[in-house]
């Protein structure tokens, strides 16, 4: 309880606590850009094999999963503007969407995992490495990318957690927003990187 | 400064961003099936370059926040441009 109190009379900058939030997300950005860059070398090198590897992805899961993440970037925005108008229990329905959606993005993804596993497609099988050097780099690239994202969800949702138990208890209020703020951020953030993930790997025709 | 801090983005105008970011998306996965060649990847990117700027402005508030965030936003992404095209430069006139 005490510390409660200290921590209520420190000091607190929703400026620079953002700030310091965008500078992390720079180097998020930053990870995935040079995923990005490997990706487009190796599709520019190995045009035909890319273009033939990705229609075995499945198109209906991704747009599935696609609209999943933007619904869920909604509540969480809703969550913010909730809690700005002092709406405690309204902000905390709205985590707990954001939190539902993610689990159903990743039920989803393992499924789609599973199916391509059950095909004898992962990195390091035989089938795989029968396959030419594009179709390789395609499916490395496809499993690596997507993993990676799947455990920014993961981050994400933990982070969404602790807000959620914080507006709880109410250590994040109207005046003090920040967390919340900072963890909508990271979760657009996983957004704005599913959004180029879903048409690089999903839609090559 | 104080302004700034007290824009609160209302619930009408966020599903409306919502319904504009699945409606591009639904255009997007239209266009990819449709037969274009090179250009199919090029209309694919910008409409997630168009999707990527509207969660950005609105649903990350550069629109509303302070215009340090909005400056450091279009640093990065201008080094991270800059970055691409010397990659390719490299890739493309490689003898």
């Amino acid at each position: 309880m005490e510390q409660n109190h200290v921590a209520h009379t420190d000091h607190f900058d929703p400026v620079a606590s953002k700030l310091g939030m965008w500078l992390f997300i720079f180097t998020e950005i930053l990870l995935f850009g040079g995923l990005f860059i490997v990706y487009s070398v190796y599709r520019y090198k190995h045009p035909v094999e890319f273009h033939l590897a990705a229609e075995e992805l499945d198109v209906t899961i991704g747009l599935i999963n696609t609209v999943i993440l933007l619904i869920s970037s909604m509540t969480v925005a809703m969550s913010i503007t909730a809690l700005q108008l002092g709406n405690k229990k309204l902000t905390l329905i709205l985590l707990g969407t954001t939190g539902l959606l993610a689990l159903i993005f990743l039920v989803n993804k393992y499924f789609e995992w599973g199916a391509k596993i059950h095909h004898d497609i992962y990195p390091g099988s035989e089938f795989l490495l029968s396959l030419s050097k594009g179709d390789m780099l395609f499916f490395g690239l496809y499993f690596f990318m997507t993993g990676l994202h799947a455990l920014h969800i993961i981050a994400g949702l933990a982070l969404l957690g602790v807000a959620f138990f914080k507006v709880k208890n109410g250590s994040v209020n109207k005046d003090r927003i920040s967390l919340l703020e900072n963890g909508g951020l990271y979760w657009h953030l996983v957004d704005l990187i599913w959004i180029f993930l879903f048409p690089l790997f999903y839609l090559i025709h | 400064m104080s302004e700034h801090k007290n824009h609160i983005s209302t619930y009408k105008s966020q599903i409306v961003v919502l319904f504009v970011l699945i409606l591009l998306t639904v255009l997007t996965v239209t266009i990819t099936s449709v037969h274009l060649g090179p250009f199919n990847t090029a209309a694919a990117m910008l409409i997630a370059s168009v999707k990527a700027t509207i969660v950005l402005l609105y649903f990350m508030h550069l629109k509303f926040d302070e215009k340090i965030y909005r400056f450091m936003v279009i640093l990065v992404l201008a080094i991270y441009a800059v970055v691409i095209i010397i990659t390719f430069f490299d890739y493309l006139y490689r003898p």
